[in-house]
């Protein structure tokens, strides 16, 4: 067969693909569907839950209040959906006007009722058989007029028709045979859809674009690590820039008022610093970027030189607080580092106020009181030859699982990794495209439990008016990973552990209120939204990835923290027993 | 089809020799695999053969080993030289490969599906099985951990067992890769191999599950 030939072929069997694959089993078309504006996504309404945070703030907080601290004891499940896959299933449910939209792994997208449960269609792409990432999952989409936005983990942006799950453009946003993929929620603002990639641990450059929301045409590209004669550049020895990581596989949060995006970064890699001496801007930091044309106007990195894989991608929330009769705009991160940081936002400046650790952390001996840079402690530092141990583990006192904030509280709750520490032990191997690029044996226990401990999961409240911690949840048998919903009930749900329970707190005292046994583990953030007069909280169990890599230790070494979690994605909705 | 003559080098990556590059541009306009092959072995080539054919040929690159491909080593560092048997001392630790179709050239590296761990153990030390598929105790087997996909990167030689990294799967390669450790459930797949004048070369398709196949 000729080269020609196999290339016509090549062809009609992609076009099939999009055929019967990339297919939508659409039933009618969605009704009254209420399209998404700008302003609906800048002051959503109270029933709705219209974005991965359900306000452009970051907090993760629903005003409603129908279910309370008071019956919440009442909650029972109204309905269940099997989502028909296994792994991590880390999305929250969208929700506007009555229909749910829900992402999974495997490139798949569900529209649902959100009073009965009902499918109204669901979508899948084809993977790459040759697919390979260490985090297949995906964290949520994004709705903007009639569309629903995915990001995919063969790194593809996809719009879908928000009333039927019909294709409306898919543009590849990058390479994945490069080690490129994408698991973050969109995040839109005025009409562009932008995104973040992954692939960290395999030597790409990280990025953040942004798409028209329209056709998909790509608007801007703003790589988190700068080129050649950009400024930051010269904080990368050699070409170590060109593989240098710094990805951006979460979700930023945005403030219309100052109109800039807060996008956090992950680690620079490969993991060993004395590869590339130097600060790695913009590795570990968090970036504010201008949504009109991807110029980053200020940032500040949390830790230069990471060698502790402590990714900072979750963006930290934007919180106006009021301290002692003066309203700071501040921008608040649960780090990866174990530490609670504190910025003022400014238009060109992102200023440090304060920082404090969260969780026994034993890296940085102080911090710089003017700009919050850290100092090491050497002997917590790997590198290509050597090993170290350090705390909190690379997974960090916060991982990705997402902090909240009540406005009713004034407390910012964090779900919290506390004595879990890692030792890293270098063994760099050359890049190559598409191959693991981390410079560390990751055939060794990537945690361990500190000597002493007694627990590792807690569910902190911190009150940021008085910058303390106001009560600690532990859990004695488990790790947390779970996100977390605020509501306006003062209740806070989270999962989490490896006991499959999803649980209400007082958000007050942290008492636990009421707990449901579920098919999985939950570690996907959990939604509020009503329907018909009726609030409902919704969440997806589905146990994967990092707590379960984590699990896998503790099923090796740790039998006080030992468990089975079955796998396998549900949604489930609760409201009050009638 | 073109062999792009000015891209063989030797192994100390000198210009090859007129006389093998007379053979080999022979063999390249009869298509024989075989005398391409033996101009290829007699010289001691590194076929560094990539770049000229590289961007267009993304499927045939993407398609799976063929019965005649010789095997190349996978390292970017070094040119994509032919494996052959003395390279690769008795209890050795792997090395990753790719087949390379030896009459254009083209190295089948569009896919990780068809990345190798290329092994050589002691021909006596081969279940029945192994030995079959195995020339001169090399044996050649997917890199892709049958569990997630995590490519097998480990070499435990005190136990002669490989190990992917990621959840600590391990196979035994002196019997068809069988599971030694979960948590995978299946091989790895194993692609067959003779010996041609000294070289690797692909006996048969792949025997067994190809990729991630969960647990
Ligand atoms: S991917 Fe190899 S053991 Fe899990």
């Amino acid at each position: 067969m000729s080269r020609n030939a196999l290339r016509r072929l090549a062809a009609l069997a992609a076009l099939a693909c999009v055929g019967f694959f990339a297919s939508s089993a659409a039933a009618d078309s969605i009704e009254n569907y209420r399209t998404v504006s700008d302003q609906r996504l800048q002051s959503p309404e109270p029933e709705n839950w219209l974005m991965i945070r359900r306000t452009y703030n970051g907090w993760g907080y629903s005003p409603l209040s129908q279910i309370n601290r008071d019956n919440v004891k009442n909650l029972v499940p109204v309905w269940l959906f099997s989502t028909g896959v296994t792994e991590g299933h880390e999305s929250p449910p969208i929700v506007n006007n009555g229909v749910m939209f829900i992402s999974t792994p495997q490139a798949q997208v569900i529209a649902l009722d959100a009073k009965s449960g009902k499918e109204l269609w669901r979508y899948r792409k084809q993977l790459p058989e040759d697919l390979f990432q260490l985090h297949p999952t995906n964290r949520g989409v994004a709705l903007y007029g009639d569309r629903v936005y995915v990001t995919t983990t063969d790194a593809h942006l996809i719009a879908l028709e928000a009333k039927t799950g019909k294709v409306a453009w898919d543009r590849t946003v990058s390479d994945y045979k490069s080690g490129y993929y994408m698991t973050c929620a969109p995040l839109i603002v005025k009409g562009k859809v932008i995104v973040g990639t992954s692939g960290g641990e395999y030597g790409v450059r990280g990025f953040v674009a942004a798409f028209d929301a329209a056709n998909g045409e790509p608007l801007w590209k703003t790589f988190t690590i700068p080129g050649t004669g950009e400024p930051g550049n010269e904080t990368w020895p050699g070409d170590s820039w060109k593989h240098g990581g710094a990805p951006a596989w979460m979700t930023g949060n945005y403030d219309p008022q100052l109109n800039l995006v807060y996008w956090g970064t992950g680690n620079p890699g490969p993991w060993p610093p004395n590869v590339r001496k130097g600060d790695n801007l913009y590795a570990t930091s968090v970036l504010a970027i201008d949504p009109e044309t991807g110029k980053i106007k200020a940032y500040h990195q949390y830790q230069w030189n990471d060698a502790w894989d402590w990714d900072e991608v979750r963006a930290p929330l934007i919180i106006d607080i009021d301290k002692g009769g003066q309203v700071v705009k501040e921008l608040v991160h649960s780090g990866r580092d174990g530490y609670l940081w504190q910025f003022e936002r400014r238009s060109d400046k992102i200023s440090y106020l304060s920082a404090q650790p969260f969780v026994y952390q034993n890296v940085f001996t102080n911090l710089d009181p003017e700009t919050g840079r850290p100092q090491y402690d050497s002997r917590r530092i790997f590198s290509s030859t050597s090993s170290a141990s350090f705390c909190p583990s690379l997974w960090g006192g916060d991982d990705w699982a997402l902090e909240a904030y009540s406005p009713k509280t004034g407390y910012l709750y964090i779900p919290v990794n506390e004595n879990l520490c890692s030792k890293l032990e270098g063994k760099l191997g050359p890049y190559e495209a598409g191959q693991l690029f981390i410079g560390a044996d990751i055939s060794k226990n990537l945690a361990y439990v500190r000597e002493g401990a007694d627990h590792i999961g807690e569910l902190q409240a911190w009150d940021l008016k008085n910058n303390r911690k106001v009560w600690t949840h532990v859990f004695p048998k488990s790790q947390n990973f779970g996100g977390i919903l605020a509501t306006g009930g003062n209740v806070i749900f989270m999962g989490g552990t490896n006991d499959r329970m999803f649980r209400a707190f007082d958000a007050e005292t942290g008492d636990v209120l009421w707990e449901q046994p579920t098919n999985s583990g939950v570690v996907a953030p959990p939604a509020a939204y009503e329907v018909d007069g009726v609030e409902y909280i919704a969440v997806q169990s589905g146990w994967g990835v990092d707590p379960q890599r984590v699990q896998d230790i503790f099923n090796k070494d740790y039998p006080q923290y030992r468990g089975v979690v079955p796998q396998g994605g549900v949604v489930w909705a609760f409201a009050l027993r009638k | 089809m073109s062999v792009p003559l000015d891209h063989l080098r030797n192994s100390r990556g000198q210009a090859a020799s007129a006389c093998a590059a007379r053979a080999l541009l022979s063999a390249a306009r009869t298509l024989s695999r075989r005398a391409l092959l033996k101009a290829a072995v007699c010289a001691g080539l590194a076929l560094n053969l990539t770049d000229a054919v590289r961007a267009d040929d993304v499927d045939v690159r993407a398609m799976r080993p063929e019965v005649g491909d010789v095997l190349v080593f996978a390292n970017e560092a070094t040119p994509r030289k032919m494996i052959r048997v003395p390279d690769l001392p008795v209890g050795g630790a792997p090395v990753f490969a790719w087949p390379m179709d030896p009459r254009t050239g083209i190295v089948r590296d569009g896919t990780r599906l068809n990345r190798l761990l290329v092994l050589r153990l002691d021909p006596a030390k081969l279940s029945a099985v192994t030995r079959a598929h195995a020339a001169d105790g090399v044996v050649a087997y997917s890199a892709v951990c049958t569990h997630e996909g995590c490519p097998v990167t480990e070499w435990l030689s005190q136990q002669r067992v490989l190990q992917c990294p990621c959840h600590g799967s391990q196979y035994d390669p002196a019997d068809v890769a069988n599971v030694v450790k979960g948590p995978t459930l299946y091989r790895l797949a194993n692609l067959p191999l003779r010996k041609v004048d000294g070289a690797l070369v692909v006996a048969g398709k792949f025997i067994g599950r190809l990729g991630a196949q969960g647990a």
